[in-house]
């Protein structure tokens, strides 16, 4: 295998894919230096899955290029396809099969010998925690055992780059710090991992880089320290139980942020950034709030989040982990309530 | 690192044809043996390929078949059997078009299409399991068959051509169940195709029933369908009868199908997303 060990080790440039009308991919740029974590963050429908399809050799694209260990996705297909593993959206596994005879066939796949197939199952097996059902029908596996499971299966052939699309999505919150410890072993181990994410805190905890993607674009791109100073300093919080008065609080700390407000009607959190004046003004905002009668629950300061990082991007809220876990997904915080702040 | 490395050897950068379409073979059979041991697991999917047909023999036989009238002093299990065993190979093939379907819908073509196997694999792998799992149904189906009083009585070697002609035409809407499937990529969705035009065709032919006991309107369709010339020519093989004209009409349509829905399903599988 003659290779590019100078590059990156996934470069894409000007990637674009449209399907019909919808542009899902407007060009995007990417670098992703070996053996570190790039977090893809967006919402759903920003495109992550058409980008990940595209770099996993799936789906042509209209324009661009991507390379992955210096091989071009599109001219040199059948090399990436033997230097990547991929962990799509949902569990790819055959339900009906037993974990081991799961990844026995994708090793197969991978042409190993059929006792290398078999030492190679058992090995991910113990590694994944799946050892006591390795002998069981996959249909019976929990959510997360499933995904652990389908995990294994995108190594079997030992992957130099990764690719997990929403390797947590509809996980329950213990499966995925499980998932989370196992995603961070895997990344200590050296392999490149290019992962996407609508969970905020996720592409925070995991990973190195992270890239903001909305409607098939990149809007912006760093660690998430420096995604983190864009907000411009600190926040201030605080809930409002009584959430007929949510629009009397935006009015009142309206003039004591940096930026406007930005209210949640469902959980009557509001939040505004506060630059580098901290504590005059909680002060302030705890008078304000008092002048007009508004009761509030833990005001505080707080760094920000990748949360209000998006928020002050796009204008809008990623998607809202709780409504995930409620199990309305693919619904974002109504974008009405969202002050925009482009600047 | 060594299974690593037994990878690399196994496939160099740019192998041969030879090794090529060896590996495409292996594929194959590994797919196809995953796809069989996936029909032996699940009770539901023998359920629908096996006792369904097995109990239209039964109900035909000895429910519907006193009212039926066939010409000729036969048996009416004689007429029934080769109409049984067409429709079982067809219907045989919602399994294709669902298990595509499904697979689609989970990423796991996804996750095959993502690896270095031959891409040939997966659908050759759904056929071949396929017209296994056909072929298996359809003995079956013909040892019930001589259990109730039905027998091949024009030797043994049209009785042989006769299977072949039955695993040919399940061959044939195989195809078009795969290529359903892969274009539809809903489960329920292409079941519910499946039964809108396999029914009728099946049923609106001499399957069952002498057409000429069927209204007028009703005979004009089933008397040139290509269910109706497949099972025809089947039932000479089996028990004998006039067989030139229908013969031609079936490899005709059949080579057709095979021309029209091989090239589709090959395309919806490369463009399945
Ligand atoms: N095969 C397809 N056909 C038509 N539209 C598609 C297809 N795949 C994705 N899209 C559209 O492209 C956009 C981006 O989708 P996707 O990449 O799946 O987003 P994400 O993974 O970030 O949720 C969406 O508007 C989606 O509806
Ligand atoms: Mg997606």
């Amino acid at each position: 295998m003659s290779q590019d060990s100078s590059g990156p080790a996934i470069l894409v440039e000007g990637l674009t894919k449209a399907f019909g009308e919808v542009r899902a991919l407007r060009g995007i740029d990417l670098a992703v230096p070996r053996g570190t974590v790039l977090g893809v963050l967006g919402p759903n429908g920003a495109g992550k899955t058409t980008a990940v399809r595209i770099l996993t050799t799936l789906l042509r694209p209209d324009n661009g290029r991507a390379i992955v260990e210096g091989r071009d996705v599109v001219r040199e297909a059948a090399a990436v396809r033997r230097l990547i593993g991929l962990s799509g959206q949902s569990a790819a596994i055959q339900e009906e099969l037993t974990g081991r005879e799961n990844l026995e066939i994708v090793g197969r796949l991978f042409h190993l010998s059929r006792a290398e197939a078999r030492r190679r199952a058992v090995e991910l097996l113990a590694q994944f925690d799946l050892t006591d059902a390795a002998g069981r029908a996959a249909k019976n596996f929990s959510g997360g055992m499933q995904r652990r499971l389908d995990l294994a299966a995108s190594l079997v052939g030992r992957p130099k780059v990764l690719f997990l699309d929403e390797p947590t999505t509809g996980l329950d919150p213990r499966s995925r710090l499980g998932m989370w410890d196992i995603i961070r072993s895997l990344v200590a181990g050296g392999t490149t991992t290019l992962l996407t994410t609508q969970y905020l805190d996720e592409a925070d905890e995991l990973a190195d880089e992270i890239v903001v993607i909305d409607h098939g674009l990149v809007i912006a791109a760093g660690t998430a320290e420096e995604l983190k100073s864009r907000v411009g300093g600190d926040v201030l919080e605080f809930t409002v139980p009584d959430r007929s008065r949510i629009s009397d609080a935006v009015a009142a700390v309206a003039s004591i942020g940096e930026g406007e407000p930005h209210a949640d009607k469902e959980t009557g959190v509001v939040n505004v950034g506060v630059g580098g004046r901290g504590s005059d003004a909680l002060v302030e905002a705890v008078r304000a709030l008092d002048e007009v009668g508004v009761r509030t629950k833990g005001l505080a300061l707080r760094r920000p989040s990748l949360d209000d990082v998006f928020l002050a991007l796009t204008g809008h809220a990623a998607e809202d982990e709780k409504a995930l876990t409620n199990g309305r997904r693919g619904r974002k915080r109504a974008s009405k309530d969202t002050a925009k702040d482009a600047s | 690192m060594t299974a690593a490395i037994a990878l690399r050897n196994a496939t160099p950068d740019d192998p041969g044809l030879v090794v090529r379409s060896r590996w495409a073979i292996i594929d194959t059979l590994t797919i196809t043996r995953r796809n069989l041991l996936v029909w032996t697991r699940v009770p539901a999917y023998l359920v629908f390929t096996v006792i369904q047909p097995v109990m239209f023999v039964l109900m035909f036989r000895y429910v519907f078949g006193g009212a039926i009238h066939v010409s000729g002093n036969r048996p009416y299990v004689d007429f029934l059997m080769p109409g049984i065993l067409g429709q079982t190979a067809a219907f045989a093939t919602f399994g294709t078009a669902i298990a595509l379907a499904q697979e689609l819908k989970k990423g796991v073509i996804d996750r095959l299409r993502s690896m270095p196997m031959a891409r040939s694999a997966v659908l050759a792998g759904r056929l071949v399991a396929d017209t296994g799992r056909m072929l298996v149904t359809v003995l079956i189906v013909v040892g019930v068959g001589y259990a109730v009083g039905f027998r091949f009585s024009n030797g043994a070697g049209p009785a042989v051509l006769m299977i072949v002609l039955a695993m040919v035409f399940g061959l044939s809407i195989c195809l078009i169940a795969a290529f359903t499937g892969l274009a539809i990529g809903d489960e329920e969705s292409v079941q519910a195709f499946g039964l809108i035009w396999l029914f009728p065709l099946t049923f609106l032919s001499s399957a069952f029933v002498p057409i000429s006991s069927m209204p007028g309107w009703l005979q004009a369709f089933a008397n040139n369908q290509p269910v109706t010339y497949v099972i025809n020519t089947m039932r000479a093989l089996a028990i004998g009868g006039p067989i030139e004209a229908n013969l031609w009409k079936s490899i005709a349509w059949l080579a057709g199908i095979f021309i029209v829905f091989g090239p589709l399903a090959v395309r919806a599988y490369k463009r399945a997303s």
